[in-house]
């Protein structure tokens, strides 16, 4: 198999109040190229899958949408994206308050190695966010509330995040992300680690946070896609073959690769 | 052959690999046996040599601090008993005890150290209103004495003492006058051409400033540099040139550092020579790159997933560096100074370039005052002729030995209590 020539996506792959816009991204490792000319929104306050087979660039291109790309050596860019209407690849745009207004989650739980409390305190003290020792102590405990975790370690806030299980402390994670009051949360398979309970909260959780957040979900499982996004996008090979409405895609794809994959034939 | 099950197969299979890692086992509890053993006979020779050291020959004296002879009185201030002729009260003492013909005066003084007098004058600045009394007194013996003493007694013949000399020393050791006390002098005293006055505490001082040196130099510029190649610096040829001559410079003999050190740091910059400062300087050049390696291996074992995570949450590079990385690098990194360190403080070779080898009496009091290190003391008193010397020798090396292992005993108690904390 190989890239399809002179492609263009699919279905509805623009959004009528967009928070974050791709247009013509192409991402490169060294000189091999991971992402192809992918344009598309991600519209506010929604959820969007993204799918495709094992090393087809979700990652690639959900580290795009808050440069974290920028930490590997060899990874290039190029197109625009924007956040609310600016580039932020613009050379003027700072990526450290980026960050804050894009948050992440990683596919393995990484919480710091110190406590739970000093996890979810860590980004309201690098961004100044808290006035008073009182106000952090309310952000952190509003942030364990959200993610579904304050009531299994209010009594533990001071002992270490390494020591929660890997269901929990991917909630930390979560959690340490909404501390930061971020706009967008993207999210790397946040699930792949966690067993059916736990992947349960978390999409519950997902589904409460959409209120007041934008998010981009990689995910793996068709189920779990099907769960909790509005829209779902299908890269292939680098290439964003189509964007549909969730139940759409899952019922009738436009797509035959979309098609494909959905219904197991590879991938 | 063909019709074997697999778990046949893995059967036969298990009885080799049974074998061969019951063969490693074997090796490896060899080699560690081995290594054992080594150490045991190090240990138990420089120990049979050099305790010893840590005693000292005296001989209980009963002596009249005679004030006429001394020329002072009981309210005498201290420079007048500092010009006072002690050395002479004792001759005199023992002249009268011993009664000994005239040809043999000089033989019998030979036996008293010239610490004698030094320790009467002591006691007379510490308390002049002894001036007058008889005091009883453990008088220093010299180190001829000393050796006979702890080593030859019963013995009829000695190289160096002669038979007039035997019989006095046979007859106060019979007397129980002649005993041996602790070597207090080994550890006040700075180095001396009389074996019995020789002690550490210069080479211990000037090992200390000159590690201190080392230390405050090579630990930030070390570390410094190791964050600045691992996190900040660009990837390219010059980088790349930096490092590989980091390696290289690992690898170096030390002697060379100390080449480098004179022509620069004395030739060049005209820092004294044999001082702390210059030793400590040519010690950093040597330790630095250990600290370099060690530190960098230890910035990179910090899981890339916590960078990532505190970059996810927008922290700027100095953040993710100090909050997180230093944090957790910094056990390792100390791991790696403190064995740096534990090199530097062995270290003779780079050393007596710069002149560190020279012979000085005095102990330092700063790292601009001309001072030796304990290896280099070590090294000076083994060519010694005199046989306390290589008591002395031996005595050095446990105390240097002492140093390094309180300095990887406190390596490990570090990095223990610093990874504790999760
Ligand atoms: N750091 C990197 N250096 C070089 N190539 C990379 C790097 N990261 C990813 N790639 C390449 O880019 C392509 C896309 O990888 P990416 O991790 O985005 O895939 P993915 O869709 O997330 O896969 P998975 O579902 O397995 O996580 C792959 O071919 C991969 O080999
Ligand atoms: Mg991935």
């Amino acid at each position: 198999m190989s890239i399809i020539e002179n492609h263009t996506t699919n279905g509805q792959a623009f959004s009528e109040a967009p928070k974050l816009q791709a247009r013509n991204v192409d991402v490169f490792y060294g000189d091999k190229q991971a992402i192809y000319d992918v344009s598309f929104d991600i519209g506010a306050n929604e959820v969007i899958a993204l799918i495709g087979p094992s090393g087809c660039g979700k990652s690639t291109f959900l580290r795009c949408l808050n440069r974290m790309n920028d930490t590997i050596d060899i990874c290039r860019i190029e197109g625009d994206i924007l956040l609310d209407e600016e580039n932020i690849y613009d050379p003027k745009v700072d990526v450290v308050p980026l960050r804050a207004r894009v948050g992440m989650v990683f596919q393995k739980p990484n919480p710091f190695p110190k406590s739970i409390y000093d996890n979810i305190a860590y980004g309201p003290r690098i961004h100044g966010l808290a006035q008073s020792r009182v106000e952090l102590d309310e952000i952190v405990e509003r942030s364990l509330q959200r993610a579904g975790l304050w009531n299994e370690v209010k009594d533990r806030l001071h002992s270490p995040g390494t020591g929660l299980s890997g269901g929990q402390q991917q909630r930390l994670c979560i959690a340490r992300t909404i501390a930061v009051d971020p706009e967008v949360i993207l999210m790397d398979e946040p699930c792949s680690a966690l067993d059916p309970i736990a992947t349960a909260k978390i999409e519950e959780l997902i589904d409460e946070l959409r209120e007041n957040y934008t998010i981009a979900i990689v995910t793996h499982s068709m189920q779990q896609a099907a769960r909790v996004s509005q829209r779902t996008a299908y890269f292939h090979m680098g290439q964003l073959i189509e964007v549909n409405p969730t139940d759409q895609v899952f019922t009738t794809p436009e797509h035959s690769l979309t098609e494909a994959y959905i219904t197991g034939r590879f991938g | 052959m063909t019709n074997l099950t697999t778990r046949e197969k893995v059967e036969r299979s298990m009885k080799r690999r049974r074998a061969s890692e019951s063969r490693f086992r074997a090796y490896g509890v060899a080699s560690v046996v081995f290594g054992l053993l080594c150490l045991v006979i190090l240990f138990t020779d420089i120990l049979r040599n050099g305790v010893s050291a840590f005693e000292q020959t005296v001989m209980d004296v009963s002596i009249e601090l005679d004030g006429d002879y001394l020329g002072i009185d009981s309210q005498a201030d201290d420079s007048a008993i500092k010009l006072a002729n002690f050395d002479g009260l004792v001759k005199r003492h023992f002249d009268r005890e011993v009664q000994p013909e005239r040809r043999d005066r000089r033989q019998l003084f030979s036996l008293i150290s010239a610490g004698a007098s030094w320790q009467l004058q002591k006691m007379v600045l510490e308390d002049p209103s002894l001036v007058g009394q008889t005091v009883n007194v453990a008088l220093l013996m010299d180190d001829d004495v000393d050796q006979w003493f702890k080593h030859y007694r019963g013995h009829s013949a000695h190289p160096v003492l002669n038979e007039t000399q035997l019989g006095w020393l046979n007859q106060w050791a019979d007397e129980g006058r002649l005993h041996t006390n602790f070597n207090t002098l080994f550890f006040t005293n700075g180095d001396s051409s009389e074996p019995e006055l020789a002690g550490i505490r210069g080479a211990i001082t000037g090992t200390f400033l000159t590690l201190m040196v080392t230390f405050l130099l090579s630990f930030p510029i070390g570390i410094a540099a190791a964050i600045y190649l691992e996190e900040f610096a660009p990837r390219n040829k010059i980088t790349e040139f930096v490092e590989i001559n980091i390696n290289n410079l690992a690898a170096v003999p030390s002697i060379t550092f100390g080449l480098l050190g004179l022509a620069i740091f004395i030739n060049l910059f005209g820092v004294a020579r044999s001082t702390p400062l210059v030793g400590g300087l040519v010690l950093t050049l040597m330790t630095l790159p250990t600290i370099i390696i060690s530190s960098r291996a230890a910035i990179k074992a910090v899981p890339p997933s916590i960078r990532e995570a505190a970059y996810g949450l927008g922290a700027s590079k100095m953040q993710v560096v100090f909050h997180h990385v230093l944090p957790l690098a910094l056990p390792g990194m100390l791991t790696g100074t403190i064995i740096g360190m534990a090199q530097a403080l062995g270290e003779t070779a780079p050393l007596l370039m710069i002149g560190m080898i020279a012979f000085v009496v005095d102990v330092p009091g700063f790292i601009t005052d001309p001072s030796t290190v304990l290896p280099v003391q070590i090294y000076l008193w083994s060519n010694g002729s005199e046989a306390a010397f290589t008591e002395r020798t031996s005595g050095a090396i446990i105390v240097l030995l002492c140093f390094l292992i309180t300095m990887n005993a406190a390596a490990v108690w570090l990095r223990r209590k610093l990874e504790r904390r999760w």
